[in-house]
């Protein structure tokens, strides 16, 4: 549990900057989901049984807990672990290179989480979910967060520079968005990229929430979180293997 | 028992050898130094010590306990100043100081009830709520230095501890150390200023391109091996006075544009230089860093 205190160093900061923080995590999101969702809602009846509004919120909840998620373990991590060489000073103290990557992951997920948490109020405000089955996607957001926030952390360990991450951003993260029945039920997709898609996080993470926005019970329950679990083991054991080489060469 | 000690540390980055085969013994309460040019493997073997790079070979037992297996439980009592401040910027005075407390499990209070005494060791009483970016380098010195006594450690590790400081700011941080070892503090710091080793350290050990070449106190390491006098002799001619200097002084050396004689008794030398009205030159006693330039060469390092 030493970890704790390198997440309670990053809540800290996190806690003077609040309001600027929850803006601009929540602001794209949101703005896509009324644009988008008022727009295109306007012009489809139904997606699976429900108004494309209520379809692309729970998607959009899902995306939106991913890219928190990645920025803050990616962006924001790096500039700690290289920026600001806050992890070497951390590592005087008696933690470990171990102990500052769990609190990283753990904190990225929290934050992550939060985005989540506060696009659910939103869907529930505007009553795009009325079943109180969505209280369950809460837990779910805090596992997609941690699959995204431990599989960003790789990518920082091994990062030299800035530019590394949008290789990333961009060939990994972009299609995996489109791919995933954030925007539109991923069945549509030819056969070879909906298998893709199912080996990939955050069409687990949307298969969840989205029958539970609908009030439904989802199914093949105990696949989809097993994905994200193993995402967030493996993402944890790669980065811990190249931070310590990284780190304690 | 040893507050430090080391035998036969290796570590390699690549195909380079950084350390190779270090002893080191650090008793309490002693201020010792590890001097050595740029690269010299200073900064590789304090974080060899401190469990925070694991040696190839070796054995390090830090205040008793085996690193790096247990290097985790030494740290708690010990203190660390690195050579580039790493303060966290996101946090004012203070907050750097209570957030660091925490990385060593200590209750919010009582960390808390530390602050004021800290920040005025460090001559940073009243500027608790003081950005980072706000500080000047020394004051920034200072608060590392205040960081790492957070928990009031046994051994402080410093790693150049003055470099990049005005000597306002430089003397500072010295008076502040020697406090600090009159309390009974150990300290171990690496430094290539030799007018640093010679007013803080009880012992010292040279080291050189991975290893130590030499170690004792300050006055034993002057005696042992350099001539306790001093000509630097600078000028039209220099050259030719060299070749003629030789018979004249044991040890003979020249750093660009000065010849450098030394010798026990350096009156037959002066003798001559008063005869030589186009060289200008220095008498003084040999330094440690006569010491250091015989022992580590004048070559530029880099």
């Amino acid at each position: 549990m030493r970890w704790i205190a390198v997440w309670q160093r990053n809540f800290l900061v996190w806690r003077k900057l609040v309001i600027a923080s929850v803006l601009t995590n929540l602001a794209d999101p949101l703005i896509l989901l009324f644009g988008l969702g008022y727009g295109l809602g306007a012009l489809l009846p139904s997606v699976k049984g429900m108004s494309y509004m209520a379809f692309f919120a729970a998607g959009t909840l899902c995306s939106a807990t991913m890219f928190t998620a990645s920025f803050e373990s990616m962006f924001s991590g790096f500039s700690r672990m290289h920026g600001q060489k806050t992890w070497d000073a951390i590592l005087y103290a008696p933690l470990t290179i171990d102990d500052v990557v769990a609190g990283e992951i753990i904190w990225a997920a929290s934050k992550a989480w939060l985005s989540g948490a506060t696009i659910l109020a939103v869907v529930a405000v505007f009553g795009l979910a009325t079943s109180p089955l969505v209280v369950l996607a809460l837990p779910v957001a805090f596992l997609v967060g941690l699959a995204f926030a431990a599989v960003g952390m790789i990518m920082t360990v091994l990062a030299r520079n800035w530019d590394f991450f949008s290789f990333y951003m961009t060939l990994i993260m972009t299609p995996m968005t489109m791919v995933s029945g954030v925007f539109f039920p991923a069945e549509q997709l030819p056969k070879p990229v909906l298998a893709v898609a199912q080996v990939l996080p955050l069409y687990h993470g949307v298969e969840l929430v989205r029958p539970l926005v609908a009030g439904r019970v989802p199914s093949g329950v105990a696949l989809h979180i097993a994905v994200l679990l193993v995402y967030a083991a493996a993402g944890y054991a790669i980065t811990i293997m190249f931070a310590r080489r990284r780190f304690s060469a | 028992m040893t507050a430090l000690r080391a035998r036969g540390l290796r570590k390699s980055y690549a195909t380079q050898e950084v350390v190779s085969g270090i002893d080191l013994d650090v008793a309490p309460g002693e201020c010792f130094g590890l001097l050595g040019p740029n690269g010299a493997g200073k900064t590789t073997t304090l974080r060899l010590c401190l469990g925070l790079s694991h040696p190839d070979a070796g054995e390090i037992e830090l205040l008793g306990e085996p690193v790096p297996a247990r290097a985790r439980e030494a740290r708690r009592r010990i203190g660390v100043v690195p050579q580039f401040d790493n303060l966290d910027p996101d946090f004012t005075v203070a907050e750097n100081l209570l957030v660091f407390g925490r990385y060593f499990s200590m209750p919010a209070a009582q960390v808390r009830a530390k602050v004021p005494e800290l920040l005025e060791f460090a001559g940073l009483a009243g500027r608790e709520g003081a950005r980072i970016s706000a500080l000047s380098g020394g004051m920034k010195r200072r608060l590392t230095l205040a960081r790492a006594l957070i928990n009031d450690p046994q051994l402080l590790v410093l790693d150049e501890p003055t470099t990049g400081l005005d000597p306002q700011a430089r003397h500072l941080i010295w008076e502040r150390l020697r406090r600090l070892t009159q309390e009974g503090k150990t300290l171990v710091l690496t430094t290539h200023f030799m007018e640093e080793a010679e007013r803080l350290c009880h012992r010292l050990a040279v080291m050189d391109r991975g290893r130590l070449i030499a170690s004792g106190s300050p006055r034993e390491l002057i005696a042992e091996h350099i001539e306790p006098q001093v000509v630097e002799v600078h000028g039209n001619g220099f050259e030719t006075w060299m070749q003629h200097a030789r018979s004249l002084a044991p040890r003979v050396e020249r750093a660009g544009d000065t010849v450098f004689a030394y010798a026990v008794d350096v009156a037959p030398i002066i003798a001559d230089l008063r005869g030589q009205p186009e060289l200008s030159y220095l008498h003084r006693p040999a330094s440690l860093e006569d010491v250091f330039l015989k022992l580590t060469g004048r070559d530029l390092r880099d």
